[in-house]
């Protein structure tokens, strides 16, 4: 299993966001779905240890979270929010920044190119960008990681029609040619059908059903 | 340093400058800018206050003994760092990174005046120094605390997407914290690059009112400019550098705000 999360509970400003979560989500493309305020985002987030588990336990690849040193385990598993957040300076400042601490060799053109980015945006000022453009230059910069897994929170909100497929179609040639494994939050079950092998369903804070995509989204 | 001064003030010309107070309260009563109250307490305050420190600088300086200087100026720390953590509220616990950074800038330099032979180890000179350059570092500090707890409520989400990258809770808030820093050293910069042709420092003026040599209070006064540019930079650098990292945990995680 990529992770374990045993009876995970948490909460925030007095409100139970989590409670007691226990799912499993296996190596692949695995997509959370549920509900606005289901958890979804607060789980992820959980996952490279932006939050930690107020009780229960989650272990990655068998061992638990709260072992691995912080900072490599957010290189090994890139979370990409759901808002663009940039550094200011131009798309490759960026790229080359995350490539830096991960201790990569920086590719900008491909990364930009598996993040369904046009290379010529390397030389952009990132305030000139869309939000669009904007969050997959961020996809660009999880990327120039080279993370082994990549956690996305609603990849493509605020992309059109033809950005969501262009994005789409680089995570599922990320999963099949670069054995990524995704772990993506949805609102949207056709788009968990189209990207997810697996799925977990979360409501009210809860995980009500996982398992295979077929099953869990007929 | 050997300046020798001398001016008579009588309490009749410190009342008869009500006169402007008056003139004050009577503008923001005409524009209703609803002051007149703070004005009064203000008036009332100063007065108090002023003339408390006047009669224990007095003592102080009679029994000049290095023990009661200290005392002084870490009662003036003390209420430095309260004063300044009013101002950073949205920092959590404040008040250890101000009165660190108010103990540092004063010791450092205070330190360094006296050991480069500016001024002499004595009550006269470490008393009015040290207050000014406790309440410069106080001021600096607040301001900078204030910005910094501004920008990390406004750039929460680029601070947690860079940690997101692996990276430290030092490099994340690095952009922040100097922009933190630079606001708190601005202000002292801009009225340092302007004096002598906007403004009159209040040290020179008091040195002409009481008679003295215009170029012994020009060089005085540029010692204490440029001895405050020290003590505002050391105490805005040691305030941010320490308070930053209250915003989060040993995990290198954002706390959540209020949390």
């Amino acid at each position: 299993m990529l992770f374990e999360l045993d009876d995970v509970s948490l909460s925030r400003g007095g409100r139970l966001v989590l409670d007691s979560v226990s799912a499993a989500v296996p190596t692949g493309a695995t997509a959370i779905v549920g509900p606005s305020g289901a958890g979804k985002s607060t789980l992820l987030r959980l996952l490279n240890r932006l939050a930690d588990p107020e009780s229960g336990s989650i272990a990655f690849h068998g061992r638990p979270l709260a072992e691995r040193d912080v900072r490599e385990l957010r290189r090994e598993v890139s979370l990409v929010p759901q808002l663009p957040a940039l550094l200011e300076g131009t798309v490759r400042d960026n790229l080359a920044y995350a490539a830096r601490l991960a201790g990569k060799p920086l590719d900008c053109e491909r990364s930009l190119s598996l993040a369904g980015l046009d290379p010529d945006f390397a030389g952009r000022r990132v305030d000139e960008l869309s939000v669009g453009e904007q969050q997959r230059a961020m996809l660009g910069r999880a990327l120039a990681q080279e993370p082994a897994v990549l956690l996305l929170d609603e990849p493509t909100s605020a992309l059109d029609h033809a950005s969501r497929d262009a994005v789409e179609a680089a995570l599922i040639h990320l999963r099949r040619e670069l054995e990524i494994s995704l772990v993506l939050v949805s609102h949207d079950p056709e788009q968990a059908r189209r990207l997810g092998e697996w799925v977990v369903r979360l409501d009210g804070g809860r995980a009500t059903e996982s398992g295979p995509t077929a099953e869990v989204l007929p | 340093m050997a300046v020798s001064t001398s001016i008579q003030v009588t309490p009749g010309e410190v009342a008869a400058s009500l006169a402007l107070v008056a003139l004050a309260a009577a503008i923001s009563f005409w524009r209703k800018a609803d002051l007149e109250r703070d004005i009064g307490i203000a008036t009332v305050r100063s007065f108090v206050q002023l003339t408390a420190i006047g009669y224990a600088i007095k003592l102080i300086f009679e029994a000049d003994t290095l023990w009661l200087v200290f005392a002084l100026l870490a009662v003036m720390v003390l209420f430095g760092a309260l004063t300044a953590r009013s101002r950073a509220k949205r920092v959590p616990n404040s008040f250890g990174p101000l009165l660190i950074a108010l103990a540092a800038a004063g010791a450092s330099t205070l330190g360094l005046v006296v050991a480069l032979g500016i001024f002499e180890a004595s009550a006269r000179y470490l008393v009015p120094v040290g207050g000014m350059v406790i309440g410069n570092a106080m001021t600096a500090s607040a301001v900078a605390l204030n910005r910094l707890g501004d920008e990390m409520a406004d750039s929460r989400a680029r601070i947690e997407a860079t940690l997101a990258l692996g990276a430290s809770a030092e490099e994340a808030a690095q952009p922040t914290v100097r922009r933190a820093l630079r606001s708190g050293m601005i202000t002292l910069v801009d009225s340092t690059k302007t004096t002598g042709l906007i403004f009159f420092p209040g040290t020179m003026v008091g040195m002409l009112l009481a008679g003295a040599e215009p170029t012994d209070a020009v060089r005085l006064q540029l010692i204490l400019l440029y001895t405050l540019l020290g003590s505002v930079s050391i105490a805005a650098l040691v305030a941010t550098q320490l308070a930053y990292r209250n915003f989060f945990t040993p995990a290198e995680q954002l706390r959540e705000p209020g949390g």
